[in-house]
């Protein structure tokens, strides 16, 4: 049997939809998919508006990409669709546990960014952010415009880091530093480095957020707490497939190509980079998936710009020792079971700890917990079983027959 | 201004938008808790992504569906397993 589609791309986030709109753009027939209902990845979802997300969505509204929402890939069944497949699955965020993270009213930054954009109402709600990364910014500036009282933006990085960093942001005019720029003025002393939080408080709900600055502690009354240490690589499908994945990132080579025949990855998948690497892997990975090898290379110049703007990101935000220990011996490292940091710490490796306390055979399998394992302690979850997405989903996928 | 339609949580009347997530109108009701952990402790949503699975709710009958990766939608039955305050 013929596979229906030449080239099927998982994620539509920038990178999915780049490579998706370039593909079909070379004449190829192309199906993309993505777990949620909106396209646009976690940074466009859904803004048609203006500027590139509105051309990149327009773009793809106006192409014969064939886009299904709400489907999600979760085995290798989603090889069958075409002969080739670009993996854009994107990335999550990284947790780090604390005395009361398990709160209603904790979120994540990215978390809280996208129930504002799910319809969430912040306004006049009293918010703190606390974690790493120009995420804080993105998600305060958004809070803030929708009239939320954001008390304060803790990040963990010291100032020595991040002025080295700002300084050389003036050769990446990207989205995100413009964001974080008009976060950072409009927040004026509301941003805090070498800040971080110890401990939210609350009994059904936050109430109150301990917080740690140059030596002294202090609560902060908030109702809402956005914590999050930036972003982890989802390369569970990736894996599940048999692509080759190093330090928590798909190796790719210079087509995007990656281990596996046809396979081919971009964007964050392939190690955090923001919206530009993952739409200049995108176009690659399209063009050298659709025998354009010679546009492809015009872009490589592009592309190392980014890796490098890349590797400075997880160099300024990288989560300094004292935020690593901040969860007490009954501080939950995986929620969906509640099993105790007194409980995960006793053991060696991740197949240990998983067999003695079920830790990662919850919901969300591993995909919180053994984030932080792995930030904790050097070990997480690698060899990844089916499904490949949450299990309870899997039956409205089959209803999809995905 | 974008069209109101009604949801029901446990059977109560919750105003939202076809452009609102389930777990967005239900945060906007005010409700806190979405449901329970192991050791019965509240939780509500996470990651906003559809990766924690803390959201999860009932939704026409159906258990364990992410509400935040969920649309709301006219006469839409979310059911909670606990009643909302
Ligand atoms: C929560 C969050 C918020 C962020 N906010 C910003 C921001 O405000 N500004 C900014 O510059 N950067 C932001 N980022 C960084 C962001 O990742 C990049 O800027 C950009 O969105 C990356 O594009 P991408 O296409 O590589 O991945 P993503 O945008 O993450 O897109 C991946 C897509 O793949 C889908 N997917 C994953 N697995 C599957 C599967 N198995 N089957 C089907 N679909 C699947 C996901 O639903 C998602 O839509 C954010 C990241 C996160 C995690
Ligand atoms: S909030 Fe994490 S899956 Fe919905």
């Amino acid at each position: 049997m013929s596979a229906p589609f030449d080239i099927t791309v998982v994620g539509a986030g920038p990178a999915g939809i780049a490579a998706a709109v370039t593909a079909v753009e070379s004449g190829a027939r192309v199906l993309l998919i993505d777990d949620n209902p909106r396209p646009g990845g976690q940074i466009w979802r859904g803004d048609w508006n203006s500027g590139r997300e509105g051309d990149w969505l327009n773009r793809l509204a106006a192409s014969h990409v064939q886009l299904e929402t709400s489907t999600a890939a979760i085995d290798e069944r989603i090889l069958d669709k075409g002969r080739k497949l670009i993996l854009a699955t994107g990335a999550r965020e990284l947790f780090l546990p604390f005395p009361g993270w398990t709160l209603p009213g904790v979120t994540g930054v990215g978390g809280l960014q996208a129930l504002i954009k799910g319809g969430f109402d912040v306004a006049n709600k009293r918010i703190v952010l606390a974690g790493s990364g120009p995420l804080l910014l993105a998600c305060a500036s958004l809070a803030r415009e929708k009239g939320a009282s954001v008390m304060l933006v803790a990040e963990q990085s010291d100032s020595a880091h991040l002025r080295g960093f700002t300084a050389s942001l003036w050769r990446h005019p990207g989205k995100l530093i413009e964001g974080a720029r008009l976060g950072l003025s409009l927040l004026g002393s509301a941003y805090k480095t070498n800040c971080w939080v110890e401990s939210a408080q609350g009994r059904e709900h936050v109430e109150s957020v301990q917080l740690r600055h140059a030596g002294r502690t202090w609560q902060e009354r908030s109702v809402l707490l956005a914590t999050g240490f930036g972003l982890v690589p989802n390369t569970e499908l990736a894996a599940l497939l048999g692509c080759h994945v190093e330090d928590g990132a798909v190796h790719v080579g210079d087509w995007q190509q990656t281990s596996r025949p046809s396979i081919y990855a971009a964007g964050e998948l392939t190690g955090i980079g923001g919206v530009d690497k993952s739409i200049v892997e995108g176009r690659i990975a399209a063009l050298a998936a659709t025998g354009r090898e010679a546009e492809a290379r015009t872009l490589f110049s592009d592309r190392t710009t980014w890796r490098e703007f890349a590797a400075g990101l997880l160099r300024t935000f990288a989560p300094r020792p004292e935020v690593l220990s901040l969860a007490a011996a009954n501080t939950p490292i995986c929620r969906c079971e509640d099993i105790p940091l007194s409980e995960v710490a006793a053991h060696g490796n991740w197949r240990d700890l998983k067999l003695a306390t079920r830790c990662g055979m919850g919901f969300c399998q591993g995909r919180i917990c053994g984030s932080i394992t792995r930030a904790l302690y050097g070990y997480g979850p690698n060899s990844p079983r089916p499904p490949a997405v949450p299990a309870p989903i899997q039956a409205l996928l089959e209803e999809r027959e995905l | 201004m974008p069209s109101t339609i009604t949801i029901f949580v446990n059977s109560k009347p919750v105003p939202a938008t076809p452009e609102t997530t389930v777990a967005a109108a239900l945060l906007n009701a005010g409700i806190t808790t979405f449901r329970h952990s192991p050791r019965h402790e509240p939780r509500s949503p996470l990651c906003g992504m559809g990766i924690c699975m803390e959201c999860r709710v009932t939704i026409d009958g159906v258990p364990g569906l992410r509400s935040c990766q969920t649309l709301c939608r006219e006469g839409m039955q979310v059911q909670l397993e606990v009643e909302p305050a």
